[in-house]
């Protein structure tokens, strides 16, 4: 405190009164005791639970030796090109997919309600039961898939999962099955709040199917469909089951990303750094992402 | 498919020997007819894509749903429909009358035990720390609320090795109470965001009026604000009894011995052996996951857009 300014001596009276504003604000007296009751026990269990593992595995993931140790394991080089494919393909894909058909979705009747119920059906099951039932469903021997390929089409299936290329395929194609029908509850839900009178007009106007979705919708559900492709791009960065349970990492560790590569050297190889490295070189692209979608998030509104 | 086609043609046929009859100026017709012949089109293409979208979506479930009503012998054929169906695959699930589901019942229990208890610790803190942020205005408070917003954007899995290590320091393995803490941290965030969103709709005079007649501010926060927030409640509640009944990860990692388990850790459990009994272990499947079905149905609507962000309004 040997560094006071100038300004701070010649006032020393309000410092105080300042000071005391800065950490209490308007509230007076007992309020603010209550005030901090109310938020210390979260603050508290986001210290313990949150903040301590987060600087315990920064420090876990420290040592420069991990990462070289990475760069020459072929199969984390494998899961890098896999980690990307799994964005690039799964994320939009399933965000392209997922506009569209909330477009269809806006059509009326009760045969739409219906389906829509069927549909949101693989969000609403627990992720593990549906990725179970898919990866016996791809088995090559007995599967469903392939049983059902030869009694209707007299097609042998492939062994799907036997292969590196069909296996990172289907692990794809399982995510888009689970999390397509999230995203498309979203963007139904921001293509219902365009007020009614915006699209009526378009409708006066003429514009209709291809033109008023490049003109009217699309420009209006832009931010929207922008946060939520980041948002998901994190998601599935971080999306464990998926891959584990449909794939689970094979053949041959080829299909692993970085969550269950992760999980992989931690725990079957038992090398805890060697997994938590894994997982922090993901940070050059989380870090920029994190950034974006806080501004994005915070100015955003949530509604119910 | 062919019905549709053929609808199409008589209704247009008729509709044209209708208007070359009565009607002198065709050119006035026109649109009208080519309308209705888009609107059939439209209406065909929208079957088609119907009945692809029940196919894609209804491909693994009942793959499921047929597993588990075939019998043991049938599992390893190539049979695309239970050969001679029945429920004892259920029955054995619900008996434990195998030895990997010796402890369903108590596994299932562990099961609502987190996750109910997740549900009660994420409202009640989500609830005080939005309500010291969003009605008492606490300073700093949107520091709280970012950090908030930065736990959200983490994925869980990315934290489960170092937070194994703290919990075994911790000496909470195989306790419950370590995935409770884990999905509290990881509801609660979403909860703060959503509760303080909902918050700003209730008019903050109502606060300062009954602070006017002297209420305590725990007064305020169990007299106003919880009945008001009520429908936020339901719709957190249910977002985190889903998020830690349908969780794996840290589960698994966590509840590792027979007794602490649940099912989840059991179910995968079946995994572990090359000639899984698939059978009994699908109808443990459905059975679990028919709470969280049941919830998401009946909750759906309040639910919904509970992450609608973004100025969609122009």
């Amino acid at each position: 405190m040997n560094n006071v300014s100038a300004i701070e001596i010649g006032h020393p009276a309000s410092r105080q009164a300042s000071r005391w504003r800065f950490w209490r604000g308007e509230l007076r007296g007992s309020e603010y005791t209550w005030a901090l009751a109310f938020i210390v026990p979260y603050i508290a269990v986001f210290l313990v639970f949150v903040a301590y593992p987060v600087v315990y595995g920064l420090w876990m993931g420290s040592e420069v030796s991990l990462y070289n140790q990475l760069l020459a394991d072929p199969i984390y080089q494998d899961t890098v090109v896999n980690t990307l494919l799994y964005l690039g393909l799964a994320v939009n894909v399933k965000m392209v997919l997922a506009l569209l058909l909330s477009g269809f979705f806006m059509r009326p009747g009760r045969w739409m309600q219906a389906l829509l119920m069927i549909y949101v059906l693989p969000w609403a099951i627990p992720g593990l039961c549906g990725f179970i039932s898919i990866h016996w469903m791809l088995n090559g021997e007995w599967g469903f898939l392939n049983n059902l390929l030869w009694t209707l089409f007299h097609i042998e299936g492939a062994y799907w999962l036997n292969d590196r290329w069909l296996a990172l395929g289907s692990g794809i194609l399982s995510h888009i099955w689970k999390n397509l029908p999230f995203w498309t509850v979203i963007l139904l839900a921001g293509r219902m709040a365009i007020p009614l009178d915006i699209r009526d007009t378009a409708k006066v106007d003429g514009a209709t199917g291809v033109r008023s979705f490049v003109h009217i919708t699309f420009p209006l559900l832009a931010n929207l469909y922008l946060t939520c492709t980041l948002l998901s791009t994190i998601f599935t960065l971080g999306d464990f089951n998926t891959v584990f349970f449909v794939t689970g990492g094979g053949p041959a560790n080829l299909t692993h990303v970085l969550a269950t590569l992760g999980i992989r050297n931690a725990f079957d190889i038992a090398q805890p750094r060697l997994g938590v490295a894994a997982v922090m070189s993901a940070l050059p692209l989380m870090i920029p992402l994190v950034i974006i979608l806080m501004r994005r998030l915070r100015t955003a509104e949530v509604q119910l | 498919m062919n019905v549709t086609t053929v609808d199409v043609t008589t209704t247009e046929t008729t509709t044209d020997v209708r208007l070359t009859s009565t009607h002198p100026s065709p050119q006035l017709q026109q649109p009208h007819r080519s309308m209705r012949r888009r609107r059939y089109l439209e209406n065909a293409a929208a079957a088609v894509l119907a009945a692809v979208i029940i196919v894609w979506t209804m491909l693994p479930i009942y793959n499921m749903v047929m597993i588990a009503l075939k019998d043991s012998g049938d599992v390893f054929t190539e049979h695309i429909f239970p050969v001679r169906p029945s429920l004892d695959s259920f029955g054995v699930v619900l008996t434990e009358g195998h030895w990997y589901l010796q402890n369903f019942w108590r596994q299932f229990g562990n099961s609502i035990y987190v996750s109910v208890t997740t549900t009660i610790l994420t409202l009640l803190l989500g609830t005080l720390a939005s309500f010291s942020i969003g009605r008492m205005r606490i300073r700093h408070g949107w520091v709280v609320s970012n950090t908030a917003l930065l736990t959200y954007v983490i994925p869980a899995s990315f934290l489960a090795i170092p937070f194994y290590r703290i919990m075994q320091d911790y000496g909470l393995s195989n306790n419950p109470w370590s995935v409770i803490a884990a999905f509290v941290m990881f509801a609660t965030p979403y909860a703060i965001i959503v509760f303080q969103e909902y918050g700003r709709s209730i008019p903050i005079e109502l606060d300062e009026s009954a602070r006017l007649d002297g209420a305590s501010p725990p007064q305020l926060y169990l007299r106003i604000y919880l009945p008001l927030m009520a429908p936020a409640l339901v719709a957190i509640g249910t977002y985190a009894f889903l998020l830690s009944w349908n969780e794996y990860l840290y589960q698994f990692l966590l509840l590792s011995s027979d007794q602490s388990m649940t099912v989840p850790v059991a179910l995968a459990r079946f995994l572990n052996s090359d000639v899984a009994p698939w059978n009994y272990m699908m109808a443990t499947a459905i059975i679990y996951a028919l709470p969280p079905v049941a919830l998401y149905y009946a909750f759906r609507g309040r639910m919904r857009a509970g992450l609608t962000m973004g100025g969609v309004k122009g």
